[in-house]
């Protein structure tokens, strides 16, 4: 159902809400063409025309800094008129629902939403709702998905690995609360990674975990052994007051990355964060900030890859009705 | 037209172990007798039932009317016109209605309401607690004098068992049946998927099963307690199977129902983020359904209800978690049922008795049953008849169905309440 609704009659990208249900063709696809304008980035001029006259709304009602600019950066950077509502102060605060939102943006004639919110399943009910010729690319929802964050976190892998298939990836963390998490897991085994481990204590796990497609584990020291790549996750502060964790301070002793940490892993192994980070709470700042983070380099290649998938998602719509 | 016969039909009545050809005799709005023909009952009207099945009139403990209150959703003539369609000719309406039925002033508006609407005995089941809120006691005395059939806190759990106790005490002290929803809150808090791996793939919030075992323990311990006759309403999980067939066995007075949804879906069946599928308590796991076909079956689940919730567009209209849960079941109870029967999980009889004899009992109702000098009230179904759930074969006003758009096999075609008719597909 996912897979129907993302992809035209031709097996296209129209949506980009999930990785479920896409093939590792698709995948390879959109991270090659994601290549191909990771080179225009670094130019002086940094502009494409693909989709110009086009008009791209970021619709957020979820506040957002990084995800946002990089979304807003992709689509001017493709010649796109960008239109950014920060719905957390606007229409719904109001009593406006959101298929009313969505039908009022329809009637001024945009091209593509960029979504993100708070419950799961948002994009979807978007896409299922809004008119055939609009493309919804999912920014974010709820604790289901957050594919283009899960596609540049592929992007830097293959960066620094080249191959899926003899990668051992470890994602540690809040698995439970994490779209992102989701993502990855479903673009990991897509792409063929070896084996892919969650670590995390059982309250910040769903239950039956490893019908996602993981190895659970509750220690880092268990975890990490023979790990290539280290994925860590960002620890919501609201989690201490809901008996999911004791304190920030016991998390940090048991699945804290610390140098020490670190060296169970393989000692060429990257180290990702997909932001905001909480320095000394899931990971000490001298890793972060160390010789194998490419957490940064995450943050530059979010432009090219949402360039890529924008522009995928775009050929495949016809002009406004 | 105070003389009908119903002519060659196929009559079942689980409660006689009847399973014959023959005719059914009613005069004055009573069943006069049934089986053989008889020359000396000349009838003002003559049905013909060929090939089609004759039964008591279905008996559906959980209907939502959403009158007073939601009637954007349904109201009484709506719902009560669905169900005479369904062939139910009683059926309980639970008290979350606003107000809530907990004053003997709603019970009349309700029943003035069904008597100009003239289609099924609506029984209404009163609150358990003021304003269904879970901390004073509803005026239960009072409120079975204005004819409630039983009391009830519906979707809210009672958080307090020290009240819980108080008000079982209470309602053993009138002879009022608890019917109860069992249902942990703090488990089952922001929940709308069976907690498993559905819910964990699509990032959902998920309900354990033991939100509702851990609350039919409490409920069972408390039952004992106070000798409260207790109903649970809507069972979904193997775990709520095993404990009320132990206490069963232990010989405690208690009974309970399965909403007909659950014995065809699982986790496993629904479409990712389809608001159609949101019900509450949610679809389980495979095994939990087999364990309830298999208790319906052995008889600790002695009913089976539509747990019928008609809703407008919008309520489904959202993102999965914020939309509102429930399905418009009453017009798909039949055709369900007989897809047990098909896939061999039901004898016939007993899919009958699921909604005659097991709710009539439950009830204590002088009901459910083809006798002679009971209630006429029957209902007749064709179970080859093929129909596709749409707009023009509907009458709920919720159209909030995963089977909408779906053909179904087996519809009822005529419906008598007291000799009554009160629906014919023909007309």
């Amino acid at each position: 159902m996912t897979q129907q609704l993302q992809l035209n009659s031709k097996g296209k990208l129209k949506h980009f809400l999930s990785i479920e249900g896409l093939s590792q063709n698709l995948l390879t696809e959109i991270l090659n063409t994601a290549e191909s304008f990771a080179g225009t980035t670094g130019q002086p001029v940094k502009k494409v025309p693909l989709l110009r006259g086009k008009t791209i709304v970021n619709l957020f009602f979820e506040n957002s800094t990084r995800t946002r600019t990089t979304f807003e950066l992709a689509a001017t950077r493709l010649s796109a008129d960008v239109l950014n509502i920060n719905i957390a102060t606007s229409a719904t605060s109001k009593g406006e629902s959101l298929l009313d939102t969505i039908r009022n943006l329809e009637a001024m004639h945009v091209d593509m939403f960029v979504v993100r919110h708070s419950l799961s399943g948002a994009a979807h009910f978007i896409a299922q709702q809004t008119a055939p010729h609009i493309s919804v690319i999912n920014a974010g929802d709820g604790q289901h998905a957050h594919p283009t964050q899960a596609m540049l976190d592929m992007f830097t892998i293959r960066q620094h690995k080249k191959d899926f298939t003899h990668l051992k990836v470890a994602i540690i963390g809040d698995i439970l609360h994490s779209r992102v998490a989701r993502s990855q897991i479903q673009a990991l085994n897509t792409l063929g990674a070896a084996e892919v481990r969650v670590i995390a204590p059982k309250t910040l796990l769903p239950v039956a975990v490893e019908s996602l497609g993981v190895t659970a584990f509750h220690s880092m020291e268990e975890g990490l052994h023979d790990i290539d790549v280290i994925i860590m996750l960002r620890l919501q502060k609201e989690r201490m007051n809901s008996a999911l964790l004791p304190s920030e301070s016991e998390f940090f002793k048991c699945f804290g990355l610390t140098p020490g940490k670190l060296k169970l892993a393989k000692p060429d192994a990257i180290v990702m964060h997909p932001g905001p980070i909480n320095r000394g709470v899931e990971i000490d700042s001298s890793v972060a900030d160390g010789p194998q983070s490419v957490i940064l380099q995450q943050v530059s290649n979010g432009i090219a890859i949402r360039m890529a998938i924008m522009s995928m998602a775009m050929q495949q719509t016809g002009s406004p009705a | 037209m105070n003389r009908i016969v119903i002519q060659n039909g196929r009559i079942i009545d689980p409660a006689s172990k009847t399973d014959q050809l023959g005719n059914i005799y009613i005069a004055d709005g009573k069943i006069v007798s049934y089986g053989q023909s008889r020359d000396d009952f000349t009838a003002d009207k003559s049905i013909d039932a060929a090939g089609q099945i004759v039964c008591p009139g279905f008996i559906d403990l959980s209907v939502r009317l959403r009158e007073p209150g939601q009637t954007r959703k349904g109201n009484i003539c709506s719902e009560t016109r669905a169900a005479a369609a369904a062939g139910i000719t009683t059926l309980c309406l639970p008290p979350d209605t606003h107000p809530v039925i907990d004053s003997p002033a709603v019970i009349e508006f309700i029943k003035d309401k069904a008597e100009q609407a003239q289609y099924p005995d609506i029984l209404p089941i009163a609150a358990l607690t003021q304003r269904l809120a879970g901390t004073e006691l509803s005026n239960m005395y009072a409120l079975k004098q204005a004819g409630c059939i039983a009391v009830s806190n519906a979707q809210n759990p009672v958080e307090n068992l020290q009240t819980l106790r108080r008000a079982m005490e209470y309602a053993a002290s009138h002879q009022l049946l608890l019917m109860y929803r069992a249902k942990e809150k703090n488990l089952a808090q922001g929940g709308c998927l069976h907690e498993g791996p559905v819910a964990s793939q699509y990032g959902i919030p998920g309900i354990p099963s033991q939100a509702e075992s851990i609350a039919v323990s409490q409920c069972l311990e408390l039952a004992e307690l106070t000798g409260c006759r207790i109903h649970f309403s809507q069972i979904s999980c193997r775990a709520s199977v095993d404990k009320i067939n132990q206490a069963k066995r232990q010989g405690l007075d208690i009974s309970a129902d399965v909403a007909i949804h659950q014995l065809h879906l699982t986790e496993q069946d629904l479409i990712p983020f389809d608001s159609h599928y949101h019900v509450d308590p949610p679809f389980r796991s495979l095994s939990d359904k087999t364990a309830l076909q298999q208790a319906l079956r052995e008889g600790t689940l002695s009913a089976v209800t539509s747990d019928h919730q008609p809703h407008d567009l919008d309520a489904k209209l959202g993102a999965l978690p914020e939309t509102e849960a429930g399905i418009a079941a009453l017009e798909t109870l039949l055709p369900l049922l007989l897809q047990l029967v098909r896939q061999n999980s039901l004898t016939l009889t007993d899919a009958i008795a699921a909604v005659t004899t097991g709710p009539a009992q439950i009830l204590s109702l002088n009901k459910g049953q083809l006798k002679a000098g009971m209630d006429a009230d029957i209902c007749i179904f064709d179970p080859e008849a093929i129909w596709t759930v749409a707009k023009n074969n509907w009458y709920s006003r919720g159209q909030n169905t995963p089977y909408w758009g779906q053909s179904l096999t087996g519809r009822v075609t005529l419906t008598l309440q007291s000799g009554k008719i009160i629906h014919s597909l023909n007309q």
